[in-house]
């Protein structure tokens, strides 16, 4: 079964009569980092912990490794592992007691707990810190031990609800090869959802980018990133930049104009896009200082499905 | 999933509960501390009759006569063996009377000019006047009422003295014809201090409030750092998650009562009666009626601050109504019914009438049945409210 993840026009309602999420469909493979981006409020927390078991969906399926959420809760909690941006560690327990506790409540024996434990905290390079309490640790170092207890179990899939949410960028990307290792060398699957670009561009297999309850796109990086290329994007830089970004914004061609530093980004697209760019910047006689054609990002494609386009 | 596997769950988080206070140097000092503080205050903050010392009392004896000078005698002699007064002269009543209002003094004993005189010539009765202040009703209640009985025996002294030769005459017992009868009160037991009054019912509390209140709490405060995720989403039963908690509660209260108890024992020297069996027999039963409540009070609050609300706004109420600290007859009478529907209050008086009237759990039964009924229920309300609670 290629499939290990399906879910079926998922909705939840809260009782405040907010729709969270509102007709979620999608399938993850066996092994894939699936990523899920959107603004906050967007539905990808509410999405992750209905999957996790941790919220009742108020209609639609999701199915794990062939087991439902809802009706086989516990069959699935045995499958899944979880790690989330509140990290679920107790300060005044030892990175191994922390481990243990939660083994011991997945059942886990003894002599292999010992054993994965020591394994896990290994990988993260935590096992000389193994028996000193997590209190005083760095976030860094929290967010390690978390990552790995998440993984106590040795799930199939797992859960990573903004992992590295108010790390430092130094930290962030050490839990990024992390997961990117464990993924590789575990055979984990796992769902991320995230805010940050960067991130899901660079782990996730495929990306679905959440607005409003709904998934706006679903697709590879690439492919998500072809789907504007029919657009032209220029960035110049240019003598007076407020006057010059007034011109360009009137101009039929142009979807999106932003402006930092003296640099004007445009995006646009027609035959003529470049030509009436350039004539509308000259003609309010400001100097063109330079100019080129940029590549889209994923935050161009995030910024037009999520607030611009559609 | 057999139930083995489930009692490990619980274990387990009841381990991690109590590890986390063991290791929290200011929470072991807390625990220690807040029943101590909490005994000390109520022994000493409550006056008791042989335990207050020290009332400024002037002493007036307008009489010239031997009398007069005999009664005062009479009483410091008196005064000095127990030390509740200090006895100080004045000249005339305004002047006592001056010191009360100045508050240099608490009280006052009036010896009338014509004291001896009277008393001599036998041609009526004379009043000994006691004044206090009574801005002061606690003391000025107590010194009155002891004041009136030294007075009143002395007088009593006195007349046996002059009839004793017409008694003697009859061949009766002076004192016969005095007084012919007393009122005699006794208690069930001997002792019956306000601190025994009082700590039963406080020993209840810290144990009840442990899970009524602490349960919430906890629960509450895992649900707010995101660390209650991690149980929820392990395969483990929800009541693995509750029991684990509770039991780390009760055994938290259980210790913080034994500690309170030996205290109270220690230090207080009161008197337990009691059968220690019967005592956490209803320490147990206590808890267990109350972890329904605490239960649906966890279900109920959404996060800490909420739940410490809920709680302040229950247990205080519940608190003074149950009779910790005043028996429930002083209350007015609708108090006195709302009392009657706290389960608090029955856990309360079964505890009060074995530890201070050595009462056996038979003796109580009538509180025994009102804990379990109020605890069955409230557990059958709590499983449900729960269970929706988690998995919203």
């Amino acid at each position: 079964m290629a499939e290990i993840i399906e879910v079926n026009d998922l909705v939840k309602v809260f009782r405040n009569g907010v729709r969270a999420v509102d007709g979620v469909s999608f399938t993850v493979s066996k092994g894939e980092i699936f990523g899920f981006l959107g603004p906050n409020g967007a539905g990808k927390s509410t999405t992750l912990r209905m999957l996790s078991t941790l919220l009742r969906p108020t209609s639609g399926t999701a199915i794990i490794d062939g087991l439902d959420v809802v009706r086989d809760a516990r069959e699935v909690r045995k499958r899944i592992g979880l790690v989330a941006e509140k990290m679920i560690l107790y300060d005044y327990l030892t990175p191994y007691e922390n481990l243990r506790l939660f083994g011991k409540l997945y059942s886990i024996e003894e002599k292999e707990l010992d054993k994965r434990i020591n394994e896990l905290l290994k990988t993260v390079e935590m096992d000389k810190w193994k028996n000193e309490r997590v209190k005083n640790f760095s976030t860094g170092m929290r967010q390690r031990i978390n990552l790995v207890r998440g993984l106590i179990n040795y799930p199939k899939v797992l859960f990573l609800d903004e992992p590295t949410l108010g790390l430092d960028p130094h930290s962030s990307v050490e839990i990024r090869q992390l997961i990117a290792k464990l993924n590789k060398e575990m055979n984990i699957t796992v769902i991320l959802t995230t805010h940050y670009m960067e991130e899901v561009d660079a782990l996730a297999d495929r990306i679905a980018i959440m607005n409003n309850g709904k998934i706006a796109a679903l697709d590879t990086s690439e492919n998500l990133k072809r789907r504007i290329s029919e657009e032209t994007i220029l960035e110049a830089k240019v003598t007076d930049s407020a006057g010059a970004l007034k011109a360009v914004r009137a101009l039929e061609y142009v979807r999106d104009v932003s402006s930092s530093d003296g640099v004007l980004r445009i995006t646009g697209q027609g035959r003529d896009f470049v030509d009436a760019v350039i004539n509308s910047i000259k003609s309010t006689g400001a100097k063109i200082i330079s100019i080129k054609e940029v590549e889209p990002s994923l935050e161009d494609v995030f910024i037009k499905l999520t607030y611009g386009g559609e | 999933m057999g139930i083995k596997s489930e009692l490990s769950h619980t274990f387990w988080i009841t381990w991690k509960d109590l590890m986390e206070l063991r290791r929290s140097k200011m929470r072991m000092a807390m625990m220690v501390l807040m029943p101590l503080i909490m005994m000390a205050m109520m022994s000493f903050m409550f006056p008791s009759t042989n335990s207050v010392s020290n009332i400024p009392v002037m002493m007036v004896n307008a009489d010239p006569g031997a009398m007069g000078s005999g009664i005062v005698q009479a009483l410091e002699q008196i005064n000095s063996a127990s030390g509740m007064m200090v006895l100080k002269n004045a000249s005339s009543e305004e002047e006592a009377r001056d010191m009360i209002v100045e508050g240099n003094a608490l009280g006052a004993i009036v010896i009338p000019e014509n004291f001896s005189q009277i008393l001599t010539t036998r041609s009526s009765t004379v009043n000994i006047t006691v004044i206090t202040d009574n801005s002061n009703p606690q003391i000025s209640q107590m010194l009155s009422q002891v004041l009136t009985q030294i007075i009143d025996s002395m007088g009593e002294r006195y007349a046996v003295m002059g009839l004793e030769p017409i008694a003697r005459n009859i061949g009766v017992n002076p004192v016969a014809m005095v007084v012919p009868f007393r009122a005699e009160a006794k208690g069930v037991t001997e002792g019956g201090s306000y601190v025994e009054f009082v700590i039963p019912g406080l020993l209840m509390m810290t144990m009840i409030s442990s899970v009524m209140t602490g349960l919430p709490r906890a629960i509450a405060y895992e649900k707010d750092i995101g660390t209650m995720n991690g149980f929820l989403a392990a395969p483990i039963s929800r009541f693995s998650i509750i029991g684990g908690k509770a039991l780390g509660r009760i055994i938290r209260g259980f210790i913080q009562g034994i500690l309170s108890l030996i205290l109270a024992i220690v230090l207080f020297r009161i008197n337990v009666y009691g059968n220690l069996l019967a005592i956490f027999a209803i320490l147990f039963l206590g808890v267990f009626s109350f972890v329904g409540l605490g239960i649906v009070l966890t279900s109920v609050a959404e996060d800490e601050e909420t739940a410490s609300m809920i709680i302040m706004t229950l247990t205080l109420p519940m608190m003074f109504l149950s009779g910790i600290f005043f028996p429930i007859q002083m209350m007015p009478s609708f108090m006195q019914t709302i009392s009657k529907w706290l389960p608090f209050t029955y856990a309360v008086d079964a505890m009060r009438r074995i530890m201070v009237f050595g009462a056996t759990l038979g003796n109580v039964y009538n509180d025994v049945l009102v804990m379990l009924i109020f605890g069955i229920a409230t557990l059958i309300i709590a499983i449900p409210v729960f269970e929706r609670g988690m998995t919203r």
